[in-house]
């Protein structure tokens, strides 16, 4: 008992890195300050509550400034210092950033959607809910063990499943809700019993050691192990949307409020992929024979069905722009697992890594600026169908450019030069690997998607139906939709801003 | 020809691909005090006057400070690292190969502004015609420019979404599935290019088409060039367009409005060409070389094709559009210029490109009389106009009746022409094509090509009997002549196909160092 209780006692008396967790920490603590403030701050002056998240999530993503160095882990074995449970090294950082980035952008959406929904949405809970979620996707990519990786990937799920049910006595929101919660909880335990065949046969947590002793399995549990590996898998490729674990999307988006369907758009994905990236890159490395094959497949499939499924959308249904973002957006989660799965092929596996990241934030920002002008139209036309963007030129100039130039960067076509170069990276990936055909696929995949977004950008300059009704804009989605341009039109001049993550290992 | 400062011409060439850009993006902002001119229409159509015709002095300058005496070597070169990551570089420059080209884009867009200045397009504001117009200028010139892979894709796709919206929103019947066809078989095409570009880019170690043109595809290996010029090949092929791959383009020229028509065929064409000639030649010749004759025998396919398609259309009681029938007429045109490149000769090169030019001078006006006599008529149905015995448009317009048989017989080949020495140096390269090219193949090629001008000639006159002559009835509507705004923007493309038949060698000077240097691999 003696000999076992000493090494836990050291192991418990760590030095923490305060400033290290800083981000992921500041999210959560507003979070609960939020959550407790809820219980004091009257009725009319709610919307506090919602410029203190703000607040507290730019905080959060300053507080990456002092780490930029991109050399502090924490929570490392005592025995072993380069064992650490929490790293933030250049992949960590740039994910908090786009996680903590997205976050900030729905949470502009939110402000607006919680003040015209007003008592339909109990804002305390909302805020808190959502910096949770941000929070523990924060902590996602930071995390080097299996434990901290599962743990991280709950606590930015569970939120999300009420956030989507929050609408209450709205049917299709709690059904959204309930689909969402049932197909994550059946892939985290999916997930689960995978680390726990991973851990039978490597005795390690630790995503490095893992990487080591998964080569040295014994013969007797080679099958546990690789079937370890590939159960793991599934739970990240669920958050990723990848088909087929696809299917709640579009009904998680529709049924969900729209800035929370924007937020799982980007940081949900966000999750995803920095999961598989760990998972993959960091703990199997010796494993992409299975891997690699199999998540080329995987983007393969996504891609095609994202695409065609988005293709099938009739302008003039309910909801059909929510639902073409949707589809589109499991489509793009394709184009994201194409580096992933060249990874397992090439030499320099961080280098095509660098692509998914690269093609992730051009992606966070354009697609958060889709949505930002989803949500604007879907305060006069609420039934939000593509058929209500027609002649938007007409009674808003700019925002109707500014969409052609979201769904453009989308579609990767100029003048979304930097849609067309993050698309260029991720063919270079897929090319650079010798993956040839699922160049090819991606390639059919690109006409395919530009026909529909092509389609709906026609449509803002269409002669308007009737009167064009011009209102005034609320100061948060105009923010939001000013933010996501500015990024999307400055990183087109200098696209060097984010493929430099593409040219240089992150990790 | 004059002596101008190395930093002026720099600043030229980079004022000629951003200038348009930024025309573009002033054509969507309100009139700015003092040019508001008689109306917001009037202004925005001003303004596109005035741009283009400065980016077209620019071009002319430019080609008067060119070194006429050293065409092969890259002038007015601009090199600053733009992303880094990945390797692309704003590397510009112009040759005795791009030059013409730039030069006929500028003249060809100039003219159309002036042309639209006149004679608005119908549909909707003007405003976005413009800074359509003027963002593909941009786009076309700078393909023709750019001297960096990835930057040649960005320039070949950025034309993409103007010439869509260009057909879909202010042309005629059919024009949304025609504008979508267009697009999507261009993009498939040039998505595909770009995995071949990367492919090359990749294995090579760089993107810059200058050191992949010096090292004329020794760190290639053989497969890697087969592969990529497939990929490459077929991105080009659709947009040249090459037999089969060329269905897209009979529908937008027949639904696109008259001034992208003219642009269409006299410059977005001649991008895939110009591609063949820049990068598949010089950069992969073990893979063209491989390819060569499949090529050529696809692009005598075209000729014949698009010559029988053309007779089929002319004929009496085939409800035949005129503007298909010139689109039909490119796919032949452009098979001869296919049919050069394949040679891999220089007398075929040049010849291509030769023919490259003259197709889009005498295709920019053939496109433009048509236009004119839609105008006219409202109709380029030619069962319509000549009804049973022949429009008779010598009687009622002598005028664009005789600039209109003018074209045709320019069209047609005729010595003394522009559209002659190209043809025929094509017929040449095939007759003794490059040393490991099987010889027999091409003399057939070049037979079939031969019977192929026959066709041609058949139909074009048929096409001028039809259309120009026959008898006029007494009391026929006279149709409104030539106006003095239509002399204006057809005299140039006149004068400058009866200068190119006439004295080959302005041209031809220029293009054929640069060539020899191409195929030579850079070093000569």
């Amino acid at each position: 008992m003696s000999a076992l209780a000493q090494p836990v006692a050291q192991s418990v008396v760590q030095s923490i890195d305060w400033l290290a967790i800083a981000p992921p920490t500041a999210t959560a603590v507003v979070g609960l300050v939020v959550l407790v403030a809820d219980l004091f701050v009257p009725d009319a002056k709610k919307a506090v509550l919602g410029w203190v998240s703000v607040a507290g999530l730019a905080v959060s993503a300053l507080l990456l400034l002092p780490l930029l160095d991109g050399d502090r882990s924490t929570f490392c074995l005592t025995g072993d210092t380069r064992v650490c449970s929490y790293t933030a090294d250049r992949f960590t950082l740039v994910i908090q950033f786009l996680v903590l980035g997205g976050a900030l952008l729905a949470a502009l959406l939110s402000v607006t959607a919680l003040k015209d929904g007003r008592r339909r949405l109990p804002e305390g809970e909302f805020w808190f809910l959502l910096l949770s979620s941000a929070a523990g996707a924060a902590l996602l990519p930071a995390s080097r063990d299996l434990a901290t990786l599962i743990v991280a990937l709950e606590v930015a799920s569970l939120p999300a499943f009420a956030l989507v049910g929050i609408r209450h006595g709205d049917r299709r929101s709690s059904e959204a809700a309930l689909k969402f919660f049932l197909s994550s909880v059946t892939a985290t335990a999916v997930s689960l019993m995978g680390i726990s065949f991973v851990y039978a046969s490597t005795g390690t947590l630790y995503l490095t050691q893992v990487a080591d002793r998964i080569q040295h399995v014994d013969g007797q549990l080679h099958t546990l192990a690789q079937t370890g590996v590939v159960l793991t898998l599934v739970g990240f490729a669920f958050k990723t949307a990848a088909v087929p674990f696809h299917f709640w999307v579009p009904d998680t988006y529709v049924g969900a409020p729209l800035p929370v369907a924007a937020y799982l758009s980007v940081v949900g994905k966000a999750v995803g992929f920095s999961g598989l990236i760990l998972v993959t890159v960091v703990a199997f490395p010796s494993y992409s024979d299975v891997w690699g094959p199999a998540l080329a497949a995987l983007a393969a499939l996504t891609m095609t069905v994202g695409n065609v499924g988005a293709l099938r959308q009739q302008a003039t249904r309910a909801y059909s722009a929510v639902r073409l973002l949707a589809w589109s957006s499991v489509g793009q989660a394709g184009y994201l697992l194409v580096p992933i799965a060249a990874a397992g092929y090439s030499k320099d596996a961080p280098k095509a890594i660098g692509s998914t990241v690269a093609y992730a934030l051009m992606y966070a920002a354009v697609n958060l600026g889709a949505f930002a002008v989803a949500a604007l139209v879907g305060r006069t036309k609420t039934l939000n169908r593509i058929a209500d963007y027609r002649g938007l030129y007409a009674s808003n100039p700019l925002t109707a450019l500014l969409l052609a130039f979201f769904l453009l960067c989308l579609a990767g076509l100029p003048p979304g030069i930097i849609g067309l170069f993050a698309k260029v990276t991720v063919f270079s990936a897929a090319v650079d690997a010798g993956l040839g055909w699922l160049a090819v696929v991606m390639a059919v995949n690109v006409v395919i998607a530009l026909f529909y977004y092509l389609q709906w950008t026609a449509l803002l300059f269409r002669a308007p139906e009737g009167a064009p009704a011009t209102h005034r804009v609320p100061a948060p989605l105009t923010a939001a939709i000013t933010l996501t341009g500015v990024i999307g039109i400055a990183l087109s001049g200098a696209p060097q801003l984010v493929l430099r993550f593409a040219a240089t290992g992150l990790f | 020809m004059i002596d101008i400062n190395e930093s002026v011409m720099q600043f030229l060439l980079a004022f000629v691909v951003v200038g348009p850009l930024l025309g573009a993006v002033a054509a969507l902002l309100p009139a700015p005090p003092g040019l508001k001119g008689k109306s917001p229409e009037q202004a925005v159509l001003r303004h596109g006057v005035t741009m283009t015709g400065a980016i077209l002095v620019a071009a002319i300058v430019l080609a008067l400070g060119f070194d006429h005496d050293h065409p092969s070597k890259m002038q007015a070169t601009t090199d600053i690292s733009w992303i880094p990551a990945l390797d692309v570089r704003i590397h510009l420059g112009i040759d005795g190969i791009s030059l013409p080209l730039l030069v006929l884009t500028a003249l060809l867009t100039f003219l159309c502004a002036l042309y639209s200045y006149f004679k608005p397009p119908a549909g909707p504001t003007p405003k976005a015609f413009v800074a359509l117009l003027l963002a593909l200028e941009s786009g076309t010139l700078a393909t023709f420019a750019v001297l960096d892979l990835l930057l040649f894709f960005l320039a070949f796709e950025m034309v993409l979404i103007p010439m869509y919206f260009l057909i879909a929103r202010w042309g005629g019947a059919g024009r949304t599935q025609a504008a979508w066809k267009f697009i999507l078989f261009t993009l498939l095409g040039s998505v595909v290019m770009l995995l071949g570009l990367l492919l090359i880019g990749i294995k090579a170690g760089t993107f810059d088409m200058v050191a992949l043109a010096t090292d004329n595809g020794r760190s290639l290996t053989t497969s890697v060039q087969v592969i990529a010029v497939l990929a490459i090949g077929i991105g080009l092929a659709v947009k040249t367009p090459m037999w089969p791959l060329h269905s897209w383009l009979p529908d937008a020229h027949t639904a696109a409005p008259t001034v992208g028509s003219v642009l269409l065929a006299g410059v977005l064409l001649k991008m895939g060409t110009y591609g063949f000639v820049r990068i598949l030649l010089p950069v992969a010749p073990d893979g063209f070389r491989t390819f060569a004759p499949y090529l050529a025998a696809f692009a005598v396919v075209g000729i014949i094709y698009g010559s029988l398609a053309c007779l089929a259309l002319a004929k009496q009681g085939a409800k035949g559009d005129l503007k298909r029938l010139i689109a039909y007429s490119s796919v032949g045109h452009m098979g001869f210029v296919l049919l050069g490149i394949a040679t891999m000769t220089p007398t075929g090169v040049n010849g291509a490109l030769f023919a490259n030019i003259a197709h889009g001078l005498i295709t920019g006006l053939l496109f433009f009389l048509v236009g004119a006599l839609k105008d006219r008529t409202g109709t380029t149905d030619l069962d319509a106009l000549a009804e049973e015995t022949g429009a008779a448009l010598y009687g009622k317009a002598p005028r664009l009746g005789g600039l209109l048989a003018f074209a045709a017989v320019a069209s047609l080949g005729l010595p003394g022409l522009a559209g002659f020495w190209g043809e025929m140096l094509a017929l040449f390269g095939a007759f003794d094509p490059a040393n490991d090219l099987s010889r027999p193949a091409f003399l057939t090629f070049m037979a079939i090509a031969a019977f192929g001008t026959l066709l041609t000639t058949a139909y074009l006159l048929i096409v001028v009997r039809r259309v120009c002559m026959g008898a006029v009835p007494q009391q026929a509507p006279r149709l409104a002549d030539v106006h003095t705004y239509e002399f204006a923007a057809w005299t140039p493309l006149v004068a400058l196909t009866v200068v190119a038949g006439l004295w080959p060698r302005a041209l031809l000077g220029l293009t054929d160092p640069a060539v020899q240097q191409l195929l030579a691999g850079g070093t000569r």
